[in-house]
Formats: C-alpha cells, sequence, structure tokens
C-alpha cells in the first residue's frame, strides 16, 4: 500500500518537509513541488535528511518549479527523479494514496 | 472597449490600454494616436521603441523619472527632461507613451 | 523631508508565494520617493535573484530581469546573506550579476550586490529606519 507524499514547502522555511521524511515509510515515494523544489539540490543543510530517506524510497521534482528558480538538473542530488505535470498525474495513480504536507 | 485597426477590433482595457502586449504592432500605436488627435513623429517613435526595447529587457514599464534619465543618455542631454518628453506626450510620458507601446501602465504610476 | 533608510527583507523563494514579486512592486513604487533605499536576500529569499530562472514550465511570468531594472531606479545596494547561499548550496556565482550605472562616473557599470556575513546582516538591519518584510 505505497503512499505518495507531496510535499510544497521549502525545507529551509517550514518542517513540512522534514516532517514528511519522518512520516513516509519504505516503499513510499515523495514529490517535491513549488517551493520544495530547491530542497533537491546537493551541498544543502538539508540534502543529508533527504538522502537518508532515499534508502528506501523514491523521491521525484517536478522539473518546471526546479528550473523556476533557477536550479538546473545536474546539480540534483544523484538518484532524484525529475517528472513534468503528466509524470506528476501518473505518480498519483500509481500510488494508492496520497498526502500532501501542505 | 475595442478599438478597430486595418478591420481587426484590439482590445484593450477601460483606460485604452492593450489587453494583450503581443498583439502590438506600429499600425496600432499609430491608431491609438489618432484617437487622441496626435501624429507620431520620430521623436515619437524614439520613446515608443525606447520603452519597448526597455519592457522587453526588465519586464515592466519604466517610471517617468528613470525614462527621463535613460532618454537623455540615449538620445542626448537636450531631450532628458520632462519638458522634452511632455511636449511629445502632453497627457504625461508615461502613459500616453506606454499606452501607444502597447505597454502596461507603468509601476508606481496613478 | 529628511530621508530616511529604507530596507526591504526578502525571505521567501519566488513564485511559490507572492511574497518576492508583491516586494518588487513596492521597491520600484516606493522609489518614486527618493529615499535611501536597501535591500536584503535572507533565507530563502537569495533564490530571488538565483541566476537562470525560467518559467515556462509552470506558466507564471519571470519577473527575474526585473531586479536589473533597481539600478535604473537608483537601488544598488543589495545585501545577500553568505550563510544563506551556503545553507542552500549556493555561492555568489548562482547569483544574476546584478549592476547599476554610476551617473557620476561616466556611466561605469557597478555591482549592486554586496554578499555580506550574518552577523553583518545584522548590524546592516540594525542600521535602518524603516523596515519591510516580505
Amino acid at each position: 500500500m505505497a503512499m505518495l507524499h507531496i510535499v510544497n514547502k521549502s525545507p529551509f522555511e517550514r518542517n513540512a518537509f522534514k516532517s514528511c521524511l519522518d512520516h513516509a515509510v519504505a516503499g513510499d515515494s515523495i514529490l517535491m513541488i513549488e517551493d520544495a523544489a530547491v530542497g533537491a539540490v546537493d551541498g544543502t543543510v538539508f540534502a543529508d535528511d533527504l538522502k537518508a530517506a532515499m534508502t528506501d524510497k523514491s523521491v521525484y521534482v517536478l522539473g518546471g518549479d526546479l528550473a523556476a528558480r533557477g536550479m538546473s538538473e545536474d546539480r540534483m542530488i544523484d538518484g532524484i527523479k525529475v517528472v513534468d505535470y503528466a509524470g506528476f498525474v501518473d505518480l498519483t495513480a500509481d500510488n494508492d494514496k496520497t498526502q500532501s504536507w501542505v | 472597449m475595442a478599438l478597430v485597426v486595418n478591420g481587426v477590433e484590439v482590445a484593450t482595457d477601460e483606460e485604452g490600454y492593450l489587453e494583450d502586449l503581443s498583439s502590438w504592432t506600429p499600425e496600432i500605436a499609430t491608431a491609438m494616436a489618432a484617437e487622441e488627435d496626435v501624429e507620431l513623429s520620430d521623436e515619437h517613435w524614439d520613446i515608443i521603441n525606447f520603452l519597448r526595447e526597455y519592457y522587453e529587457e526588465y519586464q515592466i514599464a519604466p517610471a517617468v523619472r528613470v525614462l527621463t534619465k535613460a532618454v537623455g543618455k540615449r538620445l542626448g542631454k537636450d531631450k532628458g527632461n520632462s519638458k522634452y518628453l511632455y511636449s511629445l506626450f502632453p497627457y504625461g510620458p508615461g502613459k500616453q507613451a506606454c499606452k501607444y507601446a502597447g505597454l502596461p501602465k507603468p509601476t508606481g504610476c496613478v | 523631508m529628511a530621508t530616511k533608510k529604507f530596507m526591504y527583507v526578502n525571505r521567501k523563494a519566488p513564485y511559490g508565494t507572492v511574497y518576492a514579486l508583491e516586494s518588487l512592486e513596492v521597491v520600484l513604487i516606493a522609489a518614486a520617493f527618493e529615499q535611501d533605499v536597501s535591500l536584503a536576500f535572507i533565507d530563502d529569499g537569495v533564490y530571488q535573484i538565483a541566476k537562470g530562472q525560467n518559467t515556462d514550465g509552470i506558466g507564471m511570468k519571470n519577473f527575474s530581469a526585473t531586479y536589473n531594472a533597481l539600478g535604473d531606479y537608483e537601488i544598488n545596494k543589495l545585501y545577500v546573506e553568505k550563510e544563506s547561499l551556503e545553507e542552500r548550496g549556493l555561492t555568489e556565482d548562482d547569483l544574476m550579476p546584478i549592476m547599476w550605472e554610476d551617473e557620476d562616473d561616466d556611466w561605469a557599470e557597478k555591482p549592486s550586490i554586496r554578499i555580506v556575513s550574518r552577523a553583518e546582516m545584522a548590524n546592516v538591519l540594525a542600521d535602518q529606519d524603516v523596515h519591510y518584510s516580505f
């Protein structure tokens, strides 16, 4: 019963992203949208938390939101997958449940 | 409000500003000016073209103060003053010239 | 009227919320009053002036180019907090090279961005008369 977790808050500004990581379980997927997209960048104070979560969870970022904030895909943490809006829809369809960490 | 240019209706807001920036043509500027009994000279076009270039680069219509300074720098000190700009655009260089240039009303202009 | 020192404090990433755009619009409007204006970019605010912003994928207006017009409005003190950049894996090279032209120096182009430490930023903020927070 895999769950898709959608995060839209910057990990540097709110604890929503951290709380999401603390509540997601193995096999779940995490999708970063809007301001949360900046969390995909490597070398940040948040990167280690996300990498730890990635050992047993899949992490995705909405490409348009990353590009809007001037962050190129080549500076992302290895293993994060970039999706577009169609990919976003696929993720919601592929998972049994969805939770938004607003 | 609508303006008819070459038989095509162009949508404008209640103050006469173009609804869709990308639909601008020089003919639209000429038609807008004609509605206010203004015949566009080369001097008018210098300002209109400058405004369009400024908007293209910075995504805003410059404030009158900025326009005045920039015109002085580009077209010569004798033109970089509000007297010159008001002689071309008596309704206010910001409002009137921006309208002809198809730009939104300048930020900070009431 | 005596000139007051106005500080606009920007702490949010652009596009996800409306704060960044609202701040920029207020700054441009307030510029008409010819006060001594400074901008601070702290925390996620540093993303507002990140280089290479492309909003094609989200269907919103890319207003990052407008920061380059600030020099025309005589706004040329953009303080960026070093620690905020570092926490986000960024350096000054990741920011737009925002410049202003010095009319008194034959229109020489000079950088508007000043990278300051958190301690220095605290002093910059303390030195202002009026603060607007976004």
